[in-house]
C-alpha cells in the first residue's frame, strides 16, 4: 500500500508537470514575441502564485469536483509562473548578436526559434521546470483535501490518529522524493549550462 | 554588380541616409568608412534587408532585392558581424553549414564543404569540426564566422566591422586571410569599418560617408593624397599626414643643402681652381652678381678645356639640371639617378640659386622615411 501511495503521488505530479509544459512553454514563447501578452500572462501567474495552494484547490473543486483532476489543474496553475517566466527569460536573454546572425543567415522566425533560440534558452527553461517539479511534489500534499490521494493522505491520517510513524513515513517519502528529483535535475542542469557558457 | 539607387532612410523623421547612390562591381572589395552615425552600417544592412529603406531600390545583378523574400535573399548573401554571433548550441561544423542546411544541401556536400573551408584557414577538420564555439579562441571564432558566411558560396559578402573586437595581432592575420580569400575566390565584399588603417589595407575602393551622404568614393591612395573635403581630411588625420611624409609632398626645398659654393662668371679659371682646392670640392656653381644661375664648372672641365686667364663663363656647362624650390623631391631624385650627376641645383622663381641636393641629402631623406625621422 505504501508504495502505491508514493506512485499515486508521483503520477499526479507527472500529469501536472506535463500539463504545465504543454501550456506554460507556449505561453512563455508567446510572451517573448508579444509584449502585451507578456504583461498580461505575468500578471496572471503572479496573482495565481499569491493564492494559498489549499485555497486554490478549494476554488477549483467547486468547478471540477473532488478528484485527481482538480489536484492536477491546481498544481498546473500553481507552477505556471516558473515555467512561463523562465521560458521568457531564457529566450530574451540570448545574445542579440546570435539572433542577428541567425536572421542574417536567412533563417525564418520559426526555424530560428527551433534551431537556435530554444536550444540556447533550454538550460534556463529547464531550471524553471526543476523549480516547478519540486514545488509540485510538496504542494500535491494538499490534494488529499480535495480527494486527490497521494502522500498527503498518509500524513493527514497520521495527524488525525497522532501516529508518529505515519507522519514520518509520509514526510520522509516526500523529502526523499524532492531531494532525489532536485539532485537529478540539478545534475542535468549543470551539464546543460556547461555547453552554452 | 550591386547598384544602390536613391536610397533614403529616416528614423523618427531624422534622415540617416540621404539619397544614396553607389555601384559596386563584381569582385570588388569596397570599404564603407566614416564616423559613428554616418550611416555606413545602415547602408550595409539595407543590402540584405535587415533594414528596409524608406525609398529607393537596391539591385543585385540587375534584380531588385525586393523580388525575393528577405529570408531567401539573405541565404545568398554572406554576413559577418563584429560580435561574431556563432551559435553556441552548434559545433563548428554545424555553424559553418547553417546556410547550406537552409538551402537543403546533402550531408555529403556539407561535410565536404566544411573540410574545404576549414582547410582554407588552416584549422584542421579533425581537430576543430566537432568543437563548440566556446572552446575556440576569439580569432578562431571569427575565422569560423567568416567561413559560415562563405559556406554556400554567395557571390557577395557583407562584413560589419568583423575584426573590431579582436586583438591587434589576430586582427592583422585575419585581415590578410580575408583579403587573400577575397582575391582568390573572386567574391565581392562590402566591408564596414571605422578604422582607416583597416580600410587602406583591405579596400580596393573606400567610400567615405558622413551624415548619410557619400563624401568621397576613391581608391585608398587617391583618398590619402587628395581628401575630398575637410571632413575626410580630419577623419584621416595622421594617415594623410604620414602618407605625405612618405615623399609624396616632400619638396626640394625641405631637403636641399643651403650652403652652395658659388663663383661669378667673370672669375678666371685659375681663381676657381684655387677656390676648389681651398674648399675641397670639385665643382662650383657659376652665377651672376645677383646669384642668378648661369652654369656649373668642374675641375675636370677646367683641366681639359680651361685656358689660363680665361673667365669660367667660357668653360662652364650651362645645360645643368635645376629644380624649383617647390618641386617634389622626387624630381630631384629622378635627375640624380638618371644622369649620374653628383647633385642638382635648386632655384627659385627668378632662377636665383637657393641650394643643392646631393645624393647624400637624398639618401638621408629616404632613410628618414624608412626608419623614421632621425633629425
Amino acid at each position: 500500500m505504501s508504495v502505491n501511495v508514493i506512485l499515486e503521488h508521483l503520477s499526479v505530479v507527472v500529469a501536472a508537470i506535463c500539463l504545465t509544459l504543454l501550456i506554460g512553454l507556449p505561453f512563455g514563447i508567446f510572451a517573448y514575441f508579444n509584449k502585451t501578452f507578456k504583461v498580461f500572462i505575468f500578471k496572471v501567474t503572479d496573482v495565481l502564485q499569491t493564492i494559498p495552494s489549499l485555497a486554490l484547490l478549494g476554488i477549483i473543486m467547486i468547478f471540477l469536483g473532488g478528484n485527481k483532476l482538480t489536484v492536477i489543474v491546481g498544481l498546473f496553475l500553481y507552477s505556471l509562473l516558473p515555467v512561463v517566466r523562465n521560458t521568457y527569460t531564457g529566450l530574451s536573454g540570448i545574445d542579440p548578436a546570435v539572433k542577428e546572425a541567425a536572421k542574417g543567415m536567412g533563417m525564418s522566425k520559426m526555424y530560428q526559434l527551433i534551431h537556435v533560440e530554444l536550444p540556447i534558452a533550454f538550460p534556463v527553461i529547464f531550471t524553471g521546470i526543476r523549480i516547478a517539479v519540486i514545488n509540485q511534489i510538496s504542494a500535491a500534499v494538499f490534494g488529499t483535501f480535495v480527494g486527490g490521494g497521494g502522500l498527503g493522505t498518509v500524513i493527514y491520517r497520521g495527524m488525525a490518529n497522532m501516529n508518529m510513524k505515519l507522519i514520518l513515513f509520509g514526510t520522509g517519502s516526500l523529502m526523499v522524493m524532492a531531494v532525489f528529483f532536485d539532485t537529478l535535475m540539478g545534475f542535468i542542469e549543470k551539464r546543460l549550462y556547461a555547453r552554452t557558457r | 554588380m550591386i547598384e544602390i539607387k536613391n536610397i533614403v532612410k529616416q528614423y523618427n523623421g531624422v534622415p540617416v541616409i540621404n539619397n544614396l547612390n553607389l555601384t559596386v562591381n563584381d569582385g570588388e572589395f569596397v570599404v564603407l568608412i566614416g564616423p559613428s552615425g554616418c550611416g555606413k552600417t545602415t547602408t550595409l544592412k539595407m543590402i540584405n534587408r535587415l533594414i528596409e529603406a524608406d525609398s529607393g531600390d537596391i539591385l543585385i545583378n540587375g534584380k531588385s532585392i525586393h523580388e525575393l523574400n528577405g529570408e531567401k535573399l539573405r541565404r545568398n548573401i554572406g554576413y559577418v558581424i563584429q560580435q561574431i554571433g556563432l551559435f553556441p548550441n552548434m559545433t563548428v561544423e554545424e555553424n559553418i553549414c547553417v546556410v547550406p542546411k537552409l538551402l537543403k544541401w546533402s550531408k555529403e556536400e556539407m561535410n565536404q564543404r566544411t573540410h574545404e573551408l576549414l582547410e582554407l584557414v588552416h584549422m584542421p577538420y579533425e581537430e576543430n569540426a566537432k568543437k563548440y564555439p566556446n572552446e575556440l579562441s576569439g580569432g578562431q571564432q571569427q575565422r569560423v564566422g567568416v567561413l559560415r558566411a562563405l559556406a554556400a558560396k554567395p557571390p557577395v559578402i557583407l562584413m560589419d566591422e568583423p575584426f573590431g573586437a579582436l586583438d591587434p595581432i589576430t586582427r592583422d592575420t585575419l585581415q590578410d586571410e580575408v583579403k587573400a580569400l577575397q582575391k582568390s575566390l573572386g567574391i565581392t565584399i562590402i566591408f564596414v569599418t571605422h578604422d582607416m588603417d583597416e580600410a587602406i589595407k583591405m579596400g580596393d575602393r573606400i567610400i567615405f560617408m558622413d551624415k548619410g551622404v557619400i563624401q568621397q568614393d576613391a581608391a585608398p591612395e587617391e583618398m590619402l593624397r587628395h581628401p575630398a573635403n575637410e571632413i575626410v581630411r580630419n577623419f584621416m588625420g595622421k594617415h594623410s599626414a604620414a602618407y605625405r611624409s612618405q615623399g609624396e609632398d616632400m619638396t626640394c626645398e625641405s631637403l636641399m643643402k643651403k650652403r652652395v659654393y658659388m663663383t661669378t662668371e667673370n672669375r678666371k679659371t685659375l681663381e676657381c681652381i684655387e677656390m676648389m682646392s681651398h674648399r675641397e670640392v670639385d665643382s662650383l656653381v657659376v652665377t651672376d652678381e645677383a646669384h642668378h644661375f648661369k652654369g656649373v664648372v668642374t675641375i675636370d672641365m677646367l683641366k681639359s678645356e680651361g685656358v689660363a686667364g680665361e673667365s669660367v663663363g667660357k668653360v662652364m656647362r650651362t645645360d645643368y639640371p635645376t629644380v624649383h624650390l617647390k618641386d617634389e623631391a622626387r624630381k630631384a631624385f629622378d635627375w640624380l639617378t638618371k644622369t649620374n650627376l653628383p647633385y642638382v641645383l635648386v632655384v627659385d622663381d627668378e632662377n636665383v640659386v637657393k641650394g643643392i641636393i646631393t645624393k647624400t641629402s637624398m639618401s638621408k631623406a629616404l632613410a628618414s622615411v624608412v626608419w623614421g625621422d632621425q633629425g
